[in-house]
């Protein structure tokens, strides 16, 4: 379908809606497919609790969209472009799902967004981190939701250039998102006055770091950044403790660190790390709230993609309600003039590329002295405001910009 | 400064050394597999889960216990052992004397469940496990900051090597073992009963793979999934090898670690394809590997 069409269909279905329209949900179903890396690397930060926090908001939503059923279907990505490509084909050409949720290596959500298109359904990613996927790979058919590269850089890079960490050595994890989050860290530090003297592109997944950390302290560079994630995010901070790479002067700056990663690592080799995130479970009583019943039904806390994924399925289904139908794009401009009201995000806003903007926090992982109990890890230090956060649109490459 | 292709004499001596210890890691670990098809001629795909699971063990048995490092260093391996013997007995036995896919097939599947039961419990992001205090530290060799562990790994994973090499290829019971495997009839004829020695062959090269991970623990993210890319390497540092042989093995381990450790600084992106990128050019001149015998 072309965007004029695209764009005509979602004009007669406003029109329709405004008219007071009966629902018009296709099948009576909304069925959403969750699709994400539910046993490799990245499992625990998205992964099968995501599963459960898409459930939650199911259930809290009152399991029934207009009197229309709300159907789930799942599927492990495998992390792959490949695999994740033939499961949404098969989910959205023979099964009618409307919407693909969860989603996590950058490298599955730019490949599936491509097939969402072509097919006119809807996606919301909330566990990828590239900016570049409502950059140059935006489409009309996907939303963007929890946080990507380009607040990563913005916070963590700038305080730690701030801090006079003028000379940066990049390891960066070699695809898609990497290089996404390596070239815009590469704009921030140039930007604040400080310069990449070099970087080294390891392969996904590598378990040994010990020779790149070795590189990375004969460049002498002030901050060694980390453009990697999950494990290999884990793997390279205990290389770089055994290494004593911040003993003997250097800074190590994690660019991307779940709640789940540090939790693994420990207050003791964690400490004093800092790092941006889009949420954390113990902000105020909102977000403690909504954790503990997640910790009831997970045994674990929440990392900001479970929690995105549960405020994005929720405002899915307003949208829905709302808009009466469970057409792609009917929906997407719904939930674009709805502004999102949670646990998650106060003011929370989609814009025309898909990008969620909200506010963004810079933390600091607890002394192991400051740490009350196992989950007890990150002190915020200030809030990065949603304007300030996301790439502006005046920079964007997306397509649907001035359109 | 000296330079060597653009790279400071310094540092490439540096990333030798780190080659040289992450190729002790592989040559203990294809020597296990070495030893089980050398002798017992099963393609062992377990082997990079019960890798995993001396890791796994290792850490368990801290968390619940307080098992110390020294004290898992023996009991873990141990541990895992047991549960290989019990795999051979229940389940490998049955297709003893079959084509060697069917044991490949088994061991694979074995290694699969073993792998997706553990991701469930513990999931992914690894579990936490200390260094041993006295290791904490390091020493500032000129060109390099040597941790002290890694120093340990090296010296600890060489003297296994060469102990089992010693066994295996110069005392009665290593004599014992290879005939046993070769005729087994013939020797049970002579009152030696070759399904236990079977069933101790195979524990033996999975505490090999367990005691790896044991030394691992401390240095590595510890999770369900850490042996299943390590495996397909060390698979390729064996078929490099020559299957089967045991000196093969550890000299082939060693020169893989280097080789990695080397295009990992010339040449990053492509350390992860770099031995297999050996094993072809191997296989293509010497099919029996570098130090097989004659088919």
């Amino acid at each position: 379908m072309t965007m004029m069409k695209k764009l005509l269909a979602s004009a007669v279905a406003s029109a329709l809606m405004v008219g007071g329209a009966q629902a018009d949900i296709s099948n009576n179903t909304v069925k959403i497919g969750y699709l994400a890396d539910m046993s490799g690397t990245y499992r625990d930060l998205a992964g099968p609790n995501g599963l459960k926090a898409l459930e939650m908001a199911i259930k809290d939503f009152g399991g029934k969209v207009n009197g229309a059923k709300i159907e789930v279907v799942s599927a492990d990505d495998r992390n792959s472009p490949d695999t994740s490509s033939s499961t949404v084909r098969r989910w959205v050409e023979n099964e009618d799902v409307d919407l693909v949720a969860g989603m996590v290596a950058s490298s599955v959500s730019i490949a599936v967004s491509k097939i969402l298109e072509e097919n006119d359904r809807l996606g919301i990613i909330s566990g990828s981190a590239a900016s570049s996927i409502t950059n140059e790979h935006c489409t009309p058919n996907h939303i963007h939701y929890v946080y990507d590269t380009y607040p990563l850089a913005n916070g963590t890079a700038s305080a730690v250039v701030k801090e006079g960490g003028k000379t940066w050595y990049m390891l960066t994890a070699d695809y898609a998102f990497g290089h996404a989050l390596e070239s815009d860290v590469r704009q921030v530090v140039e930007a604040n006055g400080g310069e990449v003297i070099g970087a080294v592109r390891h392969p996904f997944p590598t378990q040994d770091f010990s020779s790149f950390i070795l590189q990375a302290q004969a460049s002498g560079a002030d901050v060694v950044g980390l453009a990697n994630a999950g494990s290999d995010t884990t793997n390279a901070i205990t290389t770089a403790s055994e290494f004593g790479l911040t003993q003997s002067g250097q800074t190590l700056a994690a660019l991307l660190l779940f709640l789940t990663d540090v939790h693994a690592l420990g207050a003791e080799t964690a400490q004093g790390i800092q790092l941006t995130t889009g949420w954390y479970w113990d902000m105020n009583t909102e977000t403690r709230e909504w954790s503990d019943r997640f910790m009831e039904e997970t045994g674990v806390r929440p990392t900001m993609v479970h929690a995105g994924i549960y405020s994005s399925t929720l405002h899915y289904l307003n949208s829905v309600a709302a808009a009466g139908s469970d057409d792609a794009q009917t929906v997407r401009k719904q939930m674009m003039d709805m502004p999102i009201n949670d646990m998650f995000a106060k003011n929370g806003k989609i814009r025309v590329d898909g990008r969620m903007v909200h506010d963004m926090y810079l933390a600091e992982v607890k002394t192991p002295a400051e740490s009350k109990s196992e989950w007890d890890l990150y002190k915020i230090l200030r809030t990065i405001p949603a304007d300030e956060a996301y790439r502006p649109l005046s920079e964007s490459k997306c397509k649907l910009v001035n359109m | 400064m000296t330079m060597i292709f653009g790279v400071p004499l310094a540092v490439l001596s540096g990333q030798l050394l780190i080659g040289v210890i992450n190729g002790a890691f592989y040559a203990l670990l294809s020597l296990g597999l070495a030893v089980i098809f050398g002798l017992l001629k099963i393609i062992n795909f377990a082997h990079g889960a019960m890798y995993m699971l001396g890791a796994l063990v290792t850490v368990v048995l801290f968390d619940l216990m307080g098992v110390n490092y020294w004290v898992a260093l023996f009991v873990a391996p141990l541990l895992v052992g047991a549960f290989g013997i019990l795999i051979e007995y229940f389940l490998l036995r049955r297709i003893a004397g079959q084509d060697h896919i069917y044991s490949l097939l088994l061991t694979f599947g074995v290694a699969l469940i073993i792998q997706g039961v553990l991701t469930n419990i513990y999931g992914v992001s690894g579990l936490r496990y200390s260094m041993p205090d006295l290791f904490k530290g390091g020493i500032n060799l000129g060109f390099m900051f040597l941790p002290y562990y890694r120093a340990w790994v090296i010296v600890v994973a060489l003297l296994v090597c060469f102990g089992t090499w010693f066994v295996i290829e110069k005392t009665k019971l290593g004599a014992y073992l290879r005939a046993g495997t070769e005729d087994s009839q013939l020797m049970q004829g002579f009152g030696i009963n070759v399904p236990l020695l079977v069933s101790l062959t195979y524990g033996f090269g999975v505490m090999l793979a367990a005691f790896a991970g044991v030394l691992a623990a401390p240095i590595y993210s510890v999770t369900p999934v850490m042996g299943s890319n390590t495996l397909i390497v060390v698979f390729a540092v064996v078929v490099i090898g020559g299957m089967g042989s045991i000196g093969g093995a550890i000299i082939t381990g060693i020169l893989m670690g280097v080789i990695e450790g080397l295009t990992k600084t010339f040449y990053p992106p492509a350390s992860s394809a770099v031995i297999f990128l050996v094993m072809v050019v191997v296989l293509m001149f010497r099919p029996n590997g570098l130090f097989g015998k004659e088919a």
